[in-house]
């Protein structure tokens, strides 16, 4: 399978506290649906490895809430809870995406962000634009610091280290 | 007080003291000659910065000279490529489970 040419777009407008990621799935749209809003198939895909998804909770209507945790190799849970404010089959849903503990207790002290996930076709394909906008970028700061402090981030670092030692 | 960098870069005037700066090092005088606004804003707006660590003070003579910490930058948009690399290695992964899904589909 070749993504090569799935277009993907990763873009930080820091005036605006906004990062619009766009990425095209060679699939039809109520099946990459189906992996955003399900989460027994969420969990197969939505944490980065060396990190799996584990899903507590997940009710997928306005009003309701994922709460999940990213799982380390170790077993070191990150909980974490997308609160579901609109959603439109399968158009697109907006939430707002913030930290937690075990029992789905949020993180007040960290800041979150609101998510606004549109579904369109691209041919045979779909295009799933995802704007994640922060209060403030220094929200965003927050957010990426503590994913580098607590593991997150440094795992995908050592992961890719890792991986250097294996080739040479 | 230690601010916030992303604070810092996100109004226009100090992102374009920054852009100029880039350039070579220049007093505050020299900077507050391409804005319409108070000798006064400029400073302020360079005391932020100074406070970020984005821009640093060097005296030459009796002049003071401001000069953009470049690490400091690259650190902002390290920070943000590792959030890219979150985004791409999950789709890779969903691209996968598309994959397999449909692979079952198929009678």
């Amino acid at each position: 399978m070749t993504t090569a040419h799935l277009q993907f777009d990763f873009i930080v407008d820091k005036a605006q506290n906004t990062i619009t990621v766009r990425r095209e799935f060679r699939a039809n749209r109520q099946l990459v649906w189906d992996c955003h809003t399900k989460s027994e198939l969420l969990n197969q895909w939505y944490a980065p490895q060396p990190f799996t998804t584990k899903t507590k909770h997940m009710d997928f209507r306005s009003g309701g809430y994922w709460h999940y945790a990213m799982v380390d190799p170790t077993g070191v849970e990150y909980w974490c809870r997308m609160d579901y404010e609109t959603v439109q089959p399968i158009e697109g849903y907006t939430g707002l995406d913030g930290f937690s503990d075990a029992n789905g207790a949020l993180n007040a002290e960290l800041p979150r962000a609101h998510w606004n996930a549109t579904f369109s076709d691209l041919e045979a394909n779909t295009l799933v634009q995802t704007v994640v906008t922060y209060n403030s970028l220094s929200d965003l700061e927050t957010v990426i610091q503590m994913g580098m402090q607590e593991g997150l981030t440094s795992t995908l670092e050592r992961l890719d280290a890792f991986l250097l030692t294996l080739n040479s | 007080m230690r601010r916030d960098v992303f604070q810092a870069i996100a109004d226009p005037t100090r992102r374009a003291i920054i852009a100029l700066i880039a350039l070579q090092s220049m007093t505050p005088n020299s900077i507050a000659e391409h804005f319409d606004t108070t000798r006064q804003a400029v400073s302020k707006h360079l005391r932020i910065l100074t406070e970020c660590e984005l821009v640093k003070q060097e005296h030459k003579g009796r002049e003071i000279y401001y000069t953009l910490e470049l690490e400091r930058m690259k650190e902002i948009d390290k920070w943000l490529e590792q959030f890219r690399k979150i985004w791409e290695t999950r789709f890779n992964q969903l691209d996968i489970l598309l994959q397999t899904i449909q692979n079952q589909q198929k009678p």
